[in-house]
């Protein structure tokens, strides 16, 4: 379990690496999903099926599948990565970098100092049960509140999403958007 | 040692089993939708046809291996790849028949649909990647369908879910010893059915591909072995559809005198053959309609019967 | 929802109808004579050639695949010294047939002229020339037309007469 766990650490940090140094924002999104589905990976080895098949399905399955789609759409040819190119210049990401460093420091001496007394990962299987009797045992306020949220966002999504100007005959798939009433 | 080689003994013949029941369907399906278009189909290759696989084979192997100039090589690629990967892995987690599985995975119903949605990426990325107007729309159109119909094919799951509690399809086949769960499920059945249709992009749901408007859709840029995975990958996607269809509804292994792997076979060849009919008899929606309704009809259908077999299980237990 | 279940069922059903195909090689279907296939040069009922050169079935041909040359025997006869059509072109059309005003070239219910080399596909005046009059038995252009050739003067044709003799006319 420790070599695949190691293996796909790797994979995650080689990807994620990647994300950042590509032009190419398709490619840098490729990354990012092999990135996702190694830290799925870890979960996986860390004894937590569920949230793995969740990273899986909802990061890498379908947020990313709308990053991708946007990025599509938007139609960045080769000009676009010649100006990631120009603004990829060390003076600019040497900031993210330090602030990047000290995280890594402060995650490396946790490791290293008090790694001991932590309760070790990965010592119980979490199961889609317990999961679930979590969720909506002891944190059930808060599922309910995330879950008003995403109403919320739903909602405005479909306001956003709304054509102008067509409160009475609505049927949608039927006809041409109507233009803008003066 | 033993269980070794018994693991990997089974890990190849679900690969075998799978590839060569999908390169069979080949001839299946075009002899099938001869049979119900008055026609005879490929009968000449073989006895009734059957080489008709094997010449189909060498013709496509022998095709130019080609990467158009203005395309994205690495994608263009590797995307063939990412598409028939997810499909194969899916395989793994089902329980053929009472000890014939590649890997019990406790999880393994969530693991298909984790699955089912990186396969998205495969025609996505084909159709970026292809750099034509037609493979873009295309590619489009199947990250769009693909994405809204995995919603209600989770959400009929969960039904089943609810009754076996488990997301382990062996637990879900023995759960389903007295009664197949087609018939509390039926409304789940009918949305899971179609939801695996439009994933699979099959006729009629074959929007990404259509090819009276698109050319091919989202492999038009494709020849030779590349176009033979995506190929082999819609037969892989029926294949497993209608395993899966077995496991979840009708029972999976069980079913009197017969070995239990006969039986999974059985009514698997049924229901493949079921998706030829359907492919046979109707024709494509429009694209907006097939999108209208999966969330004007479908969502609330897999809603409703989510809450009624959740109150049901409910107020039994 | 019942609607599809009962398409489904009908299409189900067609699986026990007859079958539209014919199995070509073994079975072969009817050709009518008026079938637009291979084209031959067909001969009149004397045994010679009815074609008289005239160029209208290369003019009317729309994709250019017939060739001929003109040329004249010693009684005056007009024939085509090379007669070629080019079979990998041909569309089977039939303008030839329609513009042919001898009868010569004809459209025969023949279809079957696979080649593993295309420059067989381009048929000679020997290849094209059959021995029969092919769908016009009794037609002699010849024999009706007012043209002079040896054996033959003007006004020797079927129900041509003589030719008038200006100097009888005198009075």
């Amino acid at each position: 379990m420790d070599v695949t766990f190691y293996i796909s650490a790797a994979v995650a940090v080689v990807a994620t690496l990647a994300v950042i140094t590509r032009y190419n924002a398709v490619h840098a999104l490729l990354y990012l999903i092999v990135s996702l589905l190694a830290v799925s990976l870890i979960f996986f080895i860390l004894g937590a099926p569920f949230a793995a098949a969740l990273e899986a399905i909802i990061y890498a399955g379908a947020i990313m599948v709308l990053f991708i789609f946007v990025i599509m759409i938007l139609n960045l040819g080769p000009q676009a990565a010649r100006v990631e190119r120009i603004w990829l210049k060390p003076r600019t990401w040497l900031g993210p970098a330090a602030l990047a460093l000290i995280l890594a420091g402060e995650l490396i001496y946790i490791l290293i100092s008090g790694g001991e007394q932590e309760p070790k990962a990965g010592t119980a299987v979490v199961g889609a049960n317990e999961v679930g009797i979590a969720l909506f045992g002891p944190y059930l306020l808060g599922v309910e509140l995330a879950s008003l949220l995403l109403l919320a966002g739903l909602v405005g999504a479909y306001h956003l999403g709304r054509r102008s100007g067509s409160e009475g005959s609505d049927s949608p798939g039927s006809g041409r958007p109507n233009g803008e009433k003066v | 040692m033993y269980s070794a080689v018994i693991s990997l003994i089974t890990i190849f013949g679900v690969i075998i089993a799978a590839l060569s029941v999908s390169a069979g369907l080949i001839w299946l399906e075009r002899r099938l939708l001869a049979l119900w278009q008055d026609r005879y189909g490929p009968n000449r290759v073989g006895p009734f046809g059957l080489l008709q696989v094997l010449a189909d084979m060498i013709k496509i192997l022998s095709k130019e291996d080609w990467v158009p100039p203005f395309a994205d090589a690495a994608v263009f690629v590797v995307a063939p790849a990412a598409i028939i990967v997810p499909v194969l892995l899916t395989f793994a987690i089902i329980t053929y028949a009472p000890g014939i599985a590649v890997a019990d995975l406790n999880i393994g119903l969530l693991f298909f649909l984790a699955m089912s949605s990186l396969a998205v990426y495969g025609v996505v990325l084909a159709g970026w990647a292809s750099d034509s107007k037609y493979s873009l729309l295309g590619s489009m159109r199947a990250a769009a369908q693909m994405l809204s119909y995995e919603v209600f094919m989770s959400l009929s799951l969960m039904g089943v879910v609810m009754l076996a509690g488990s997301f382990d399809l062996k637990n879900i086949v023995e759960a389903q010893k007295g009664l197949w769960y087609v018939v509390p499920q039926f409304s789940g059945m009918l949305i899971f059915l179609t939801a695996g249709i439009a994933e699979t992009r099959r006729l009629p749901f074959d929007l990404p591909e259509a090819e009276g408007e698109l050319v091919a859709g989202f492999h038009a840029e494709y020849s030779g072995m590349k176009f033979a995975l995506f190929f082999v990958e819609e037969y892989l996607g029926i294949t497993l559809i209608s395993v899966l269809i077995c496991v979840l509804f009708f029972g999976g292994w069980q079913g009197p005198l017969l070995p239990p792997l006969a039986w999974l076979a059985i009514k698997t060849l049924f229901f493949i053959c079921f998706f030829i009919l359907l492919r046979a008899t109707f024709p494509r929606p429009r694209y907006d309609q097939l999108m209208s309704f999966g969330w004007k009809v479908m969502l609330p259908l897999a809603l409703l019967n989510l809450v009624v077999t959740g109150g049901i299980v409910l107020a039994t237990r | 929802m019942i609607s599809l279940f009962k398409s489904m069922w009908q299409v189900f059903l067609h699986a026990f109808r007859k079958r539209a195909t014919i199995q070509y090689p073994e079975h072969k279907d009817y050709l009518p004579p008026r079938w637009r296939g291979r084209i031959i040069l067909s001969r009149d009922p004397d045994g010679r050639e009815r074609c008289v050169a005239c160029y209208l079935c290369a003019a009317a041909c729309p994709v250019d695949c017939i060739s001929l040359q003109a040329t004249e025997d010693r009684q005056g006869r007009r024939y085509p010294s090379f007669f070629r059509i080019n079979f990998s072109r041909c569309i089977f059309c039939g303008y030839c047939e329609e513009a042919c005003p001898t009868d010569a070239i004809q459209l025969t219910p023949d279809f079957e002229m696979c080649e593993y080399d295309r420059q067989n596909l381009v048929y000679e005046k020997e290849d094209l020339l059959i021995s029969g009059p092919g769908k016009y038995h009794d037609y002699n252009f010849y024999r009706v037309a007012g043209v002079a050739i040896g054996g033959k003067d003007k006004g020797g044709a079927q129900e041509e007469e003589r030719p008038t003799d200006p100097l009888e006319l005198a009075p």
